[in-house]
């Protein structure tokens, strides 16, 4: 084997050697097990804690599913039932279903349309989720979907998110038509469009309110998990734009803009939610015209919207810093106004770096609408502590309606967040 | 903007330069953003000026002086129900501070543990930190407050379990009882210290406020003991460096710095006459001993393993964003591997993980506001809650309220931001 | 690549009998992958020595393993007499025996200059800080970066963060010393700066285990080129006959792709 020779210093491999097997010490499995679990003393001992962690969740939590049971209309039965033997109660789920899903005032027989409107969301959401491999024309659906959604779970004639859809592409329109005599122009004659198609559009509808009409649910129905995801739904898409300009502003050089918006930005991160929704609750109305009813769900909606408009702000404001000083300085050397420069090289650019931290936000937000209930709200954890928890008939009851909770919110935000690591992979990989 | 030099235009000013011209846009923008505010809260502030309920009332912070007229179950200063709002609002704030201090420090221990163990390279406890990290992080923290609040209120045993010469419950080294009602834990006092009440004089007798003050003077002297042992074991270490950069050789210093930290503070304890309050089942409660309700529990621990799984993730992403390069640089230069991590790895992990350790600590503090929810009487319950419903001032209880922690969140940012400058690394 | 003049810069540099490290029939897995197979290799005192191959040949392995950075399943690696194994004062001590460059440099950022070069004589050589700031500074003069002793990595070019990578390295006094890939990571006009630093250091008798694919530093200053493939040395021989005739398929193919285009 060895023919190198110090001596001699030249030397030649005439045959190649084949790779060989590592040196096997032991069987697969029992080497993994030494190199993993027992590669030290610290390392044993942890792993026996670990073992024993688990071990003692497993022995509370495996009988509690097994020996559990559904049926039962009150926890007395439930009891009965189950004689002891540790199982779970799972018949209030069973039958408070609907009251977790859409809280206890929506009307039952109009529930299929919430429903319907949950499961359009896996029609609508996909395209924007997916914009690389998705044809571009699916978007429609998405931007479709919230009129929709609308209708569908408030109620009342078509005509009002007919309107208000047809305001924003009259909008747009109008914009795109006028951006080319300058940017200014162009927002200014998109609001005008919007703000009259919606007057016509609002007189319209009061006029044949019974077109194509739903029967409407007032907002104070509104309840149970329903309530969480449209709060969260609704204000994570409306604190986006709110938080790019936001954003923007903090970046301008101009010091009433900019001042504004760091004020703005930091008095709402620097206060609890909580103090906000107080503000939606009690002092919000003071500020609203008296005659005008804000009703308390739009009131809250506007709240946490600003509320998370300033976190994303925040998020984009780090994606705008990332960016090379390059790419601002090569959007001027083009020519760019500033309106063109951020639209097409910067804004892009920046969002893409900030999806992640605009995900995290976005799962924060999900989580603390939860909040709502302390303001008496009735959303899912409202529902738990109030009109089930105080029935007579499942007083008592706390792990399997605790546990139901957990268990949605970690479905929903786990997904959100698997989603937005998957995303930030692909966005690496798009960089190479 | 006669300080421009060359004006483009020489034929004078038109009209459209206001919004052409790169010297006179931007204030026209301003112009316009400036009269857009004004309009806007002006609207907001002549509605309120309309408004019949604020026009009744209106603005007025007297009430703050009156008898609050309610209770609050937790009292670090003394406080009865004749005391003003004022004064219940400053329990409350103390309130906040006692949980949110608590949480912090509680919440750091369980995140560098779990973020720490969740790297190591035992597969089962790596995958166990996992599961710990993705299943509070995906969850509301309310929900966990009241997951907590209720198995403390529920599973725990009643005072009354702890009754009789068979008893369903005892309390844990006969000393600290965890029921439903909360924790009953010994309370420290001291028999020598300033002020002393004589150990056969029960605790509540003489001058409340009077004792209120040397109680606190004798925790002031064990702080300042605290202080001056922290100040030698600073001084021995710089000392230990003066040595070792003269003479090559640090002086082992283990032995002297524990005993700097331990000798004085017993000594000081011995002094003062240390004892603890156990806590007694007396009829159907315990008396004596200092009783942390469950509310507080909840909310505490809720907070620090919420918070934990958060700054768990933080602290395993500073230390993966320290390159494997510079451990092996640090190895093949021949340092063992504690000096590779506290000269090397910590030093730079540590300007990674303090700044958003920081902002984690920022929202437990917003985070105790939902206090409220459980019944535990921190800002938020004493001021926002039953202050506000019962002298329905509501403007003012909400304006008070924001103020408190956007001073406190302000205050952190400026100390963050001083130190995240003074610490960073110098690039071209 | 530029050069001095090779006839001038020649150096005389003395090859002792004694060994300075000593691989014997040492084979590495990652995994169940063979990454080093049946590698046998003796150094000399005062041998400079330029390892080549194809990327993913093993060649850092090689000198990681060495450094016992990297373990080593069978087979023995013994360095100025003290042979590797996993005892902690053997490593300790091999280490402190053996300087290493790395690619990146690896400098420490939140260090200045020259405390990265007094860093570890301080506390593994338990030097007092004058002297070893002294040390610092005459090997900071040696790769000529004397002034920027207290600026931070960050604020130095690539070329300069090289030199003070080695730099730190000699302030160890080592009798060996390794380079991995240390001029693959720099700019032309960088590259110069830092093999002059290694010839100097090549012509003070230094012995040196080098990867890089510099040939004409190989040309220059080694005394023996080794070509790595596949996990295996496939040939070695003296600079003039290593690239004047090859010997293996392999190798030629490699070096005319190394040299010819
Ligand atoms: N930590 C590791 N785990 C598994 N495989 C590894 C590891 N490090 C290196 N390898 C593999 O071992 C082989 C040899 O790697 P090595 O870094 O030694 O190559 P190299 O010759 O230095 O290549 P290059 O010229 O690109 O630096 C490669 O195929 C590489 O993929
Ligand atoms: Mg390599």
């Amino acid at each position: 084997m060895s023919d190198t020779h110090a001596e001699s210093v030249a030397f030649v491999r005439e045959s190649v050697i084949p790779p060989a097997p590592p040196p096997a010490k032991e069987a697969g499995a029992i080497r993994w097990m030494r190199e993993n679990l027992f590669a030290t003393w610290f390392n044993a001992i942890l792993t026996l804690v670990a073992l024993y962690l688990i071990w003692v969740l497993l022995s509370g939590v495996v009988p509690w599913i097994v020996n559990g049971t559904w049926q039962g209309s009150s926890l007395a039965e439930c009891r009965e039932i189950l004689q002891g033997n540790g199982g779970g109660c799972f018949a209030v789920l069973r039958e408070r279903w609907p009251q977790l899903l859409f809280g206890f005032q929506y009307p039952d027989y109009l529930r299929w349309r919430p429903v319907l409107a949950f499961f359009l969301l896996f029609v609508a959401v996909p395209p924007a989720l997916f914009v690389m491999f998705l044809p571009r024309w699916t978007l429609i659906v998405t931007a479709i979907y919230p009129f929709l959604a609308y209708w569908l779970i408030w109620g009342g004639t078509i005509l009002t998110p007919l309107f208000a859809a047809l305001g924003v592409v009259a909008g747009y329109l109008a914009f795109s038509f006028t951006e080319r005599r300058g940017f200014v122009l162009g927002l200014a004659a998109g609001v005008v469009t919007a703000l009259a198609v919606w007057w016509i559009g609002g007189l319209l509808a009061g006029e044949f309110s019974r077109f194509l009409r739903l029967e409407a649910v007032v907002s104070r129905a509104m309840g149970g998990f329903m309530l969480n995801l449209v709060l969260g739904i609704v204000c994570v898409s409306l604190s986006l734009p709110i938080g790019i300009l936001l954003a923007l502003g903090r970046q301008s050089s101009l010091p009433v803009v900019k001042g504004f918006c760091v004020v703005f930005i930091e008095f709402v991160r620097g206060v609890p939610l909580i103090t906000l929704l107080f503000v939606a609750n009690v002092v919000l109305a003071f500020f609203l015209p008296p005659d005008a009813n804000f009703d308390l769900i739009l009131r809250v909606i506007i709240m946490i919207t600003l509320f998370a408009s300033a976190y994303i702000a925040e998020v984009i404001r780090g994606g705008l810093a990332a960016l090379p000083k390059g790419q601002y300085e090569a959007a001027d050397s083009l020519g760019l106004d500033y309106a063109q420069a951020m639209r097409l090289i910067i804004l892009p650019q920046a969002l893409k770096i900030s999806i992640p931290g605009i995900v995290n936000v976005a799962v924060g937000l999900f989580k603390d609408t939860t909040l709502v209930s302390v303001i008496s709200m009735f959303d899912l954890v409202g529902m738990i502590r109030g009109p089930i928890l105080a029935s007579t008939a499942w007083a008592g009851i706390y792990w399997e309606l605790w546990a139901a909770a957990c268990l949605m919110f970690f479905v929903v935000c786990y997904g959100i967040s698997q989603y937005s690591q998957w995303l930030e992979r692909q966005l690496q990989t798009d960089h190479r | 903007m006669t300080t421009l030099s060359d004006p483009p235009h020489a034929d004078g000013f038109r009209l459209s330069l206001l919004v052409r011209d790169k010297r006179y846009r931007s204030y026209t923008f301003q112009a316009i953003a400036l009269i857009a505010l004004f309009v806007f809260f002006g609207w907001l502030a002549s509605n309120a000026i309309r408004n019949p309920v604020l026009q009744q009332a209106g603005i007025d912070f007297g009430f703050l002086a009156d008898p609050a007229g309610y209770d609050i179950n937790q009292q670090p200063i003394p406080y009865t129900s004749q005391s003003s709002h004022l004064r219940a609002s400053f329990i409350g704030a103390i309130n906040t501070l006692i949980v949110a201090f608590l949480a912090c420090v509680t919440a750091t221990v369980f995140g560098v543990f779990a973020g720490v163990l969740r790297l190591s390279n035992n597969w089962i406890v790596g995958k166990l930190m996992a599961l710990y990290v993705e299943m509070f992080r995906n969850i509301p923290v309310l929900i966990w407050i009241l997951i907590i609040f209720t198995i403390s209120a529920n599973v725990l045993p009643q005072p009354s379990a702890f009754r009789g010469d068979d008893p369903e419950a005892s309390p844990i080294l006969g000393v600290a009882a965890l029921t439903n009602r909360g924790f009953y834990l010994p309370r420290p006092y001291f028999t020598n210290g300033i002020g002393a009440v004589p150990d056969d004089v029960p605790a509540d007798g003489g001058a409340p406020v009077a004792q209120e003050v040397a109680s606190i003077a004798n925790w002031l002297i064990v702080l300042a003991v605290f202080a001056a042992s922290f100040l030698a074991v600073r001084g021995v270490n710089a000392w230990a460096t003066k040595r070792q950069n003269a003479t090559g050789r640090r002086p082992s210093t283990f032995w002297t710095n524990l005993g700097l930290w331990f000798v004085p503070i017993i000594l000081t304890l011995l002094i003062l006459g240390l004892r603890w309050e156990v806590p007694e089942l007396r009829g159907f409660n315990f008396q004596g001993g200092i009783l942390a309700r469950n509310s507080l529990i909840a909310l505490w621990f809720a907070l620090s393993i919420y918070t934990g799984a958060f700054i768990a993730e933080n602290v395993r992403a500073g230390i993966l964003a320290i390159s494997r390069g510079q451990t092996e640089a640090a190895a093949a230069l021949g340092l063992r591997p504690g000096r590779v991590m506290s000269l090397v790895v910590l030093p730079q992990a540590l300007r990674i993980i303090i700044p958003p350790l920081i902002s984690q600590y920022l929202n437990i503090t917003k985070n105790t506001s939902l206090a409220i929810a459980v019944g535990y009487m921190d800002l938020t319950g004493t001021l926002g809650g039953i202050t506000l419903n019962q002298t329905g001032r509501a403007l003012e209880c909400v304006l008070l309220l924001m103020a408190f922690y956007l001073v406190f969140s302000l205050v952190i940012s400026a100390v963050m931001n001083a130190y995240n400058a003074s610490v960073a690394l110098k690039e071209r | 690549m530029a050069m001095t003049d090779t006839d001038t810069a020649t150096p005389q540099m003395e090859i002792s009998d004694e060994v300075a490290i000593e691989i014997r029939n040492m084979n590495k897995w990652y995994g169940t992958f063979h990454v080093l197979r049946d590698i046998d290799l003796t150094v000399h005192r005062g041998e400079r020595i330029v390892i080549c191959g194809p990327s993913g040949s093993g060649k850092s392995t090689l000198i990681r393993c060495i450094n016992a950075l990297e373990e080593h399943q069978r087979g023995s690696i013994v360095v100025d007499g003290t042979p590797l194994s996993s005892d902690l004062k053997n490593i300790d001590k091999i280490r402190s025996e053996v300087g290493m460059c790395f690619q990146h440099f690896n400098l420490f950022p939140h260090l200045t200059i020259l405390e990265n070069c007094t860093l570890a004589p301080i506390w593994v050589r338990k030097i007092p800080k004058r002297e070893a700031e002294k040390t610092a500074m005459y090997f900071l003069e040696k790769v000529k970066i004397p002034d920027q002793a207290n600026k931070y990595p960050g604020q130095l070019s690539g070329g300069q963060q090289q030199r003070v990578a080695i730099a730190r390295s000699l302030c160890m006094r080592p009798r060996i010393m390794l380079f991995d890939e240390p001029t693959s990571a720099l700019d032309p006009e960088m590259i110069k700066e830092v093999l002059d630093t290694m010839i100097q250091l090549a012509e003070e008798g230094m012995t040196m285990l080098c990867v890089t694919h510099e040939m004409g530093f190989a040309r220059q200053v080694a005394n023996r080129v080794i070509f790595m493939d596949d996990g295996q040395i496939v040939e070695q021989n003296e600079p003039e006959a290593f690239f004047k005739s090859p010997r293996n398929e392999r190798t030629r193919l490699f070096l005319s792709q190394i040299l010819g285009h």
